[in-house]
């Protein structure tokens, strides 16, 4: 008994004589705002995401696990725009954390801060899985995630106002070498302006407007329809009339219609990780953009 | 047994060494949050802290101000553009043109601009543009409206209006079996849910069935702004008991609820109450919930009385391992009261008599659900296992016809395991297994009229369904249905399901 007791009296001991560390907790819905989060916070902020490059970030469910984070969590940062209705709103609702209900402090949506593409004129689900709000991929223009960093840096300020100073100090140091990495990009991206590319999923939207890529095919019929055989005939007859130099698919995705038309189109089929992990170059947000415009500009050398 | 310590703490700690954790984790986390709230009394810590939040309103109002400008250019040049400006939004039906949308708003720099951009001032805000216009006018705060269309086609070797099962005693009129022969409308759901204000949430499910009546499914308010992972509901809902059981039928694997459901939960318990859940701030998921309510239907009766009919208890947990298994489990206990419930039984002789139970019936459900994709991405192929076992305990008093009661004790249990597997995308194939124990029934004083059963209802399941897209399904379900004795029902369906308007979330 006494050790028994002893045990509690040390369990209290050690959680009393825990350092006062309150990092504030962000759950990320996706890796990009979870790698923006990490650089705008550093050691300020304890971050979990939500998914990973390897998921299709529309097909997500509220697991368990996910529920528990949502619970603890002082920001949710997502990327809104309906990317992740079909489970956000159960883990928010199932969460009982007040914090970060839609509209509050700690519900921080990306595609809020952004111009968005693809804004469709008729909202209508025969046009497949369309986003009323805008295309949600917004992530893949590294210029919107300057904005978006500006406006989360902000929000962790607000959300832990003890700690706003080093919050904004992170964040320029962050503007700063992200709009040197803009700089050589646009450099190094200079090759691609008006090459053509056929795209697996419209989840390119926002690179093409930033490199100034042609997309002149999709692969999926509507949004969020796999590809079928008879529309990738249709595509492959498109191409004919006008020429793709390349097919992108996401780390995510089931490559094999890509393979398919890059072999019957003869042109390279180039995975590109769409978020940070999904391929080993995209390491952190740098590395995403990296690695992206490598692979991209090697796959349209002559 | 359990050594009796004097503190009772103490004592529940010991025997239950989770609580322990649990506690000291507890206590953690509020003496983390009580560090948390303890500034560094350091008054110039103070001051640097509200120096860089004046800073930090200034650098936001600057953006915003830039912004605005912004926005005021861009108005200004879609009104010296006129009509030619506003019209490509209606006219052009293409979706699929990024050039019409990007014409009507003001584009962004293009990277040779983006070069020359001067390192310091981050903000980039000649590319925000509003965002989100919210549709003016008194519509706007209209709920998001679901609606769920379905039917189906069923072909049977016995007669679904027939259809019991054996050993277990229902009210007259409960739901089993498939429904109705031949075609009809399967369970359409019109759903429509709100925020009411900044503390509360609403939310309507109004059923429609075959036979044109329309059912208040679900119709409560739930609470969004409680602390510390508490949610309390208040109206008609369904209970958080078991995994199915607070499923919306649009959402099952298979086209009908197991046997289980059926036999001992009237196919899905609902009623009127209060429901309170609360999470643990834990890492892993520990979900509570207590519900109270009106024991509105079977188990319970619809009964006058002031006290609460029904009492319900949940517990459920879950976590992920690594990053391609995930998993929930559960046990939760429900009470219900009847009096003088009216049920179909079946005589010693076989023939049907009518018997009355007032009395109390408590049912332990354990539930399980395992899901499997590679990676977690389960749009190509995922596998989900999922099983629950009930268990019912009824006792009270039983009358035969318009005899006296006696003494009644009956134990009864039974469950399922199913899996579903998506093996290409679009397809899933499914395989169900039930089977049901009548138990020992202690029928006292009406043993020589109402006698139990040794028969062990069972059934199999097989189906296959088609998903052309996130919002249609169409399936296929057989199966070999031997629930009453002696009369094996081969049933062959086949189903629709749609989902229309707002997106809705599913629960895991």
């Amino acid at each position: 008994m006494t050790l028994r007791l002893l045990s509690i009296a040390a369990a209290l001991a050690a959680a009393l004589a825990s350092p006062a560390h309150a990092a504030v907790k962000v759950l990320a819905c996706e890796p990009e705002w979870g790698a923006l989060a990490t650089e705008l916070g550093g050691e300020l902020v304890d971050v979990a995401v939500a998914t990973s490059a390897m998921q299709d970030p529309h097909q997500v469910q509220a697991k368990p696990s996910l529920i528990a984070r949502a619970r603890n969590a002082d920001l949710v940062a997502c990327t809104g725009a309906e990317l992740e209705v079909g489970w956000l709103p159960v883990l928010l609702q199932q969460s009982g954390n007040p914090k970060v209900q839609p509209g509050q402090p700690g519900n921080f949506a990306a595609a809020d801060f952004v111009r968005k593409l693809d804004v469709p004129a008729r909202v209508d689900r025969a046009q497949g899985d369309v986003h009323p709000s805008g295309n949600p991929h917004i992530q893949t223009d590294p210029r919107n995630i300057a904005l978006v960093a500006t406006a989360l840096g902000a929000r962790l300020a607000q959300v832990d106002p003890a700690h706003a100073a080093q919050y904004q100090q992170r964040t320029q140091a962050f503007s700063q070498k992200w709009q040197a990495n803009l700089a050589r990009w646009a450099q190094q991206a200079a090759p691609l302006k008006g090459v053509a590319i056929a795209a697996h999923h419209k989840a390119y939207t926002y690179m093409e407007d930033w490199l100034g890529l042609q997309e002149v095919a999709v692969l999926e019929p509507k949004p969020g329809v796999e590809p079928s055989a008879s529309h990738l005939e249709e595509v492959l007859a498109t191409l004919k009339a006008r020429p793709a130099k390349l097919v992108v698919y996401s780390a995510y995705q089931d490559p094999k219609p890509d393979e398919w038309l890059s072999q019957a189109a003869h042109i390279p089929a180039v995975k590109l990780p769409f978020t940070v992990g999904g391929t080993d170059g995209a390491k952190d947000l740098t590395g995403l953009f990296d690695d992206t415009l490598a692979r991209l500009l090697a796959a349209s050398k002559p | 047994m359990l050594p009796s310590h004097p503190p009772a703490a103490g004592r529940r700690a010991v025997a239950a060494p989770p609580w322990r954790a649990a506690a000291a984790l507890a206590l953690a986390l509020g003496l983390h949050g009580a560090a948390l709230a303890s500034p560094a009394s350091d008054i110039a810590e103070l001051k640097k802290a509200l120096a860089a939040m004046k800073a930090n309103y200034d650098q936001r109002i600057t953006a915003l101000e830039t912004q605005l400008h912004a926005t005021q250019d861009a108005l200004a040049q879609a009104r010296a553009a006129g009509p030619a400006a506003a019209a490509p939004a209606t006219a052009t039906a293409a979706a699929s043109a990024p050039d019409t949308t990007l014409a009507a708003s003001p584009a962004a720099p293009p990277p040779d601009a983006l070069a020359a951009v001067a390192p310091p001032p981050p903000v980039d805000t000649s590319a925000a543009a509003p965002t989100g216009a919210a549709t003016a006018g008194a519509n706007a705060f209209n709920p998001q409206i679901s609606l769920i269309l379905s039917g189906q086609y069923a072909h049977t070797s016995q007669d679904p209006a027939s259809a019991r099962i054996t050993g277990f005693a229902l009210p007259p009129g409960a739901e089993t079996g498939v429904g109705s022969r031949g075609f009809s409308l399967s369970e359409s759901e019109l759903a429509l849910a709100a925020n009411i204000d900044p503390w509360l949430a609403g939310n309507i499910n109004l059923s429609i069935s075959g036979d044109n009546s329309i059912e208040a499914e679900e119709a409560y308010i739930t609470t969004t702004s409680l602390p510390d992972g508490l949610v309390l509901k208040a109206g008609r809902f369904f209970s958080g008991i078991g995994y199915l059981n607070s499923q919306h039928s649009h959402t099952w694997d298979f086209v009908d609820n197991p046997l289980a459901y059926q036999a001992m939960l009237g196919t899905q318990y609902g009623d009127d109450g209060l429901q309170l859940h609360w999470l643990a701030p834990t890492d892993q998921f520990l979900e509570f919930g207590l519900e109270a309510g009106r024991g509105r239907s079977f188990p319970g009766d619809d009964g006058s009385r002031n006290a609460a009919g029904m009492a319900a208890f949940t517990f459920h947990t879950g976590g992920d391992i690594g990053d391609s298994h995930s998993w929930r489990a559960g046990l939760s206990w429900l009470q219900a009261d009847a009096d003088g419930q009216a049920l179909s039984d079946v005589a010693r002789d076989g023939g049907p008599v009518d018997t009355t139970f007032s009395g109390r019936t408590r049912v332990w459900i354990a539930d399980g659900v395992w899901k499997w994709a590679p990676h977690g991405n389960a749009t190509r192929t995922y596998f989900k296992l999922q099983g629950e076992w009930l268990q019912s305990r009824r006792s009270g008093d039983l009358a035969v016809g318009e005899g006296i009661a006696a003494p009644y004790r009956a134990i009864q249990s039974g469950g399922y395991v199913q899996g579903v597997w998506q093996f290409l995308p679009l397809w899933r194939v499914g395989l169900r297994t039930e089977r049901l124990d009548p138990g020992h029934a202690n029928y006292g004083l009406n043993a020589d009229v109402l006698a139990g059963t040794d028969y062990h209802p069972t059934k199999n399941s097989l189906m296959v369904d088609f998903n052309p897209s996130e919002f249609s399904r169409f399936r296929l379900q057989l199966a070999q249905d031997r629930s009453r004795q002696g009369a094996i029902d081969h049933q062959v369906l086949l189903q629709y399901q749609t989902s229309l308007g707002a997106h809705g979330a599913h629960s895991y």
